[in-house]
């Protein structure tokens, strides 16, 4: 499975988000995504998901037959898609039913992101941080190649950002990608990253 | 007294050892009802059918009452601070609606072999429907918001509205041409209603008044439960996450 | 297929435990039909002969009330992101939120319209007539409101907007609802012929609502 991204370019309400960004990432392959806030890592993900549209530029998956992009991915987002009338594991239960492939029982991601004694509470009752670790719970109940994932440390303590490690490990050793909005270091050997910046000025890995 | 009863643990402890006394009395004082009211003789004009007034007429007295005990209870929230002023609110809202329900059906049951309607829209019926709206409001409101502090000022404040707006309905709509019938227990010159008929009204008054405190108290203690589990949820969730941390 | 059932399994059950959506719709009912008599004094024969249209009316604005929140609280919570990434067509999940919304709305509706019926002192032909002509009528109302509310997902005043994106399109299915209803009563015009074409109204704006409402959702941002 290869994501390859071509010469993008995304305006928002008359302004230019970013031009020219292009990047291509084969199977366990991660990329981090990083710029000041607002500098337009959210919409990147956010065209990759399909909710937006680009101004210019392609995006294409390879390797994924007949299935679209939206339909191989998981976005985990700042807002979670968690429902805060249902339980957590309500909540993880819709997402199986839904996008097919499950993967792991609900009570079991939940174990492992370490919320099993929260499975039965309503979403409503939880703490940020917990809110974010159902979110990201979402991810190991149904199988998907691709992982968006933004600013995914994002209200977590340091026990729950090994766990998370240890997911994305697990998933690119799977053959998964990984492309992650982020001001934090991932922990990930080997990850690319790509800078937003003002247009045009999108800077190869490495350079200053 | 009142302020004894502050505390929710001895409210509980009070309610819990009251409740099955009140609820034996009610029960027994509806009994008691119920045969006098069959005991009663039929009216002259009306026949049989005059017997759901022993239903009807208590069932709309208790609709006000428990109308006032909320507003009443909106004061003690608002005003005189009282821990478990909204608890009474919010127990007594669906008890009161239900009551003007039973008004409203038994009323409409009654209407139909006497006025050859359903329904009619004069003043009583009218306002006594209105009424029912606004429980449904108070009802609505209460759902609306979570957390219980917060609904309940705001309920407060709706409810000592709507305890100025049923008056102004009432008078306004008095303007309609009235077929239901006025007043006939609480008079200047005193009832005219017969004492065959008046008692066995009087005592089924009492029933539902006592039937209607029951369930008050009841409801109060199924709220304040209610809020035990709210609590300790949120407890549990903190403790989780603390526990992770 | 299972995406289908999973939204429809998930909105009943949020409709249940939030709560309030079905009962406020019917609470409204009742309001607006107690506001005609205000406004137009106690004679029932009147009433009578505009109940119908007093029921239908009240019907439409019912339904007006609890679309805003039908695609909003997905967009807010990002649950509409979680839905454009499920297997199935975007056009099938929007039927499933549309049927579940139908479900805890109009039909409650059609099925309490007898009850409101006796306050404008409808006949039992009349009431029969009400609940049929609901049934089969309020599927579109609550299609065509989906597109206005797939329109207006992401606006922050989405209702005024709403009802008047949405209004002028229930018109049709008002005027046959009323025409029905009234025909059933006595009349000139055969019952069939309006509620036919009332039925033939829903069909056409389940097909049309859905594949708007999932073509607004796409295009929204």
């Amino acid at each position: 499975m290869r994501l390859t991204v071509h010469d993008l370019a995304c305006r928002r309400s008359g302004r230019l988000i970013f031009e020219g960004l292009s990047f291509s990432l084969g199977g366990g392959g991660a990329l981090a995504v990083t710029g000041r806030n607002g500098a337009g890592k959210s919409t990147l993900l956010a065209i990759l998901a399909g909710r937006l549209q680009a101004e210019a530029g392609t995006v294409a998956l390879e390797g994924a037959g007949e299935r679209t992009l939206p339909e191989c991915l998981h976005l985990v987002g700042h807002r979670e898609a968690l429902k805060t009338a249902l339980t957590a594991e309500e909540n993880l239960a819709f997402a199986a039913r839904l996008l097919g492939a499950p993967a792991l029982q609900p009570a079991e991601a939940l174990e492992r992101v370490g919320l099993a004694h929260a499975a039965r509470l309503p979403v409503a009752y939880l703490s940020a941080g917990q809110r974010r670790r159902v979110a990201l719970a979402r991810l190991l109940v149904a199988r998907r190649p691709v992982w968006l994932l933004d600013e995914p440390t994002a209200a977590l303590d340091a026990t729950s950002q090994g766990t998370l490690q240890a997911m994305m490990g697990e998933h690119l050793a799977d053959g998964g990608l990984i492309v992650a909005a982020t001001h934090q270091a991932l922990g990930i050997a080997g990850i690319a990253e790509i800078r937003i910046e003002r247009p045009a000025a999108v800077l190869p890995p490495g350079d200053a | 007294m009142i302020w004894d009863l502050a505390n929710p643990t001895r409210f509980m402890g009070y309610s819990g050892r009251a409740l099955p006394w009140l609820g034996g009395l009610a029960a027994l004082t509806l009994g008691i009802g119920l045969v006098m009211a069959w005991g009663a003789p039929p009216d002259y004009q009306q026949g049989e059918t005059i017997r759901i007034m022993f239903l009807h007429v208590p069932a709309a007295w208790l609709s006000l009452f428990f109308y006032s005990t909320m507003a009443v209870s909106a004061l003690g929230t608002l005003v005189w601070r009282h821990p478990l002023a909204d608890v009474s609110q919010k127990a007594a809202a669906p008890i009161g609606a239900a009551f003007t329900f039973i008004c409203l059906v038994t009323g409409s049951l009654w209407g139909k072999p006497m006025w050859g309607t359903y329904w009619v829209w004069d003043a009583r019926l009218t306002s006594v429907l209105v009424l029912f709206l606004m429980y449904c409001g108070v009802m609505a409101l209460w759902r609306t918001i979570d957390e219980p502090a917060r609904a309940a000022r705001a309920v407060s404040i709706l409810t000592l509205v709507g305890a100025v707006n049923v008056p102004i309905v009432k008078f306004s709509v008095d303007w309609w041409s009235t077929l239901h019938q006025p007043a006939s227990v609480f008079r200047v010159d005193g009832p005219t209603i017969h004492p065959s008929m008046l008692y066995p009204l009087l005592v089924m008054a009492l029933a539902f008044t006592l039937i209607g405190i029951t369930l008050h108290l009841a409801g109060m203690r199924t709220e304040i439960l209610r809020r035990r589990v709210r609590t300790l949820t949120i407890l549990e969730a903190e403790r989780l996450d603390a526990q992770a941390a | 297929m299972s995406a289908f059932l999973a939204i429809l399994s998930r909105d009943l059950a949020l409709a249940n435990r939030i709560g309030g959506s079905g009962w406020l719709g019917l609470v409204f009912f009742l309001l607006i039909v107690t506001l005609v008599p205000f406004a137009l004094g106690p004679d029932l024969n009147l009433l009578s002969r505009i109940g119908p249209a007093i029921l239908w009316i009240a019907a439409v604005l019912a339904t007006l009330i609890g679309l805003d929140r039908l695609f909003q609280a997905d967009e807010e919570d990002g649950s509409l992101d979680l839905l454009r990434s499920a297997p199935a067509p975007l056009e099938v999940l929007v039927l499933a939120k549309v049927v579940a919304h139908w479900l805890t709305t109009g039909l409650p509706l059609a099925l309490a319209s007898p009850l409101f019926g006796l306050l404008v002192a409808l006949s039992p032909e009349g009431m029969a007539a009400m609940v049929a002509t609901l049934i089969v009528g309020t599927p579109a109302l609550t299609f065509v409101g989906a597109v206005g509310a797939a329109l207006t997902a992401t606006l922050r005043r989405g209702g005024l907007i709403l009802a008047i994106l949405v209004l002028p399109l229930m018109v049709p299915t008002l005027i046959f609802g009323v025409s029905a209803a009234n025909a059933a009563t006595g009349g000139t015009v055969p019952f069939a012929t309006p509620f036919l074409i009332l039925a033939a109204l829903s069909l056409v704006a389940a097909v049309v609502g859905t594949l708007g409402a999932a073509a607004a959702l796409r295009f929204g941002e």
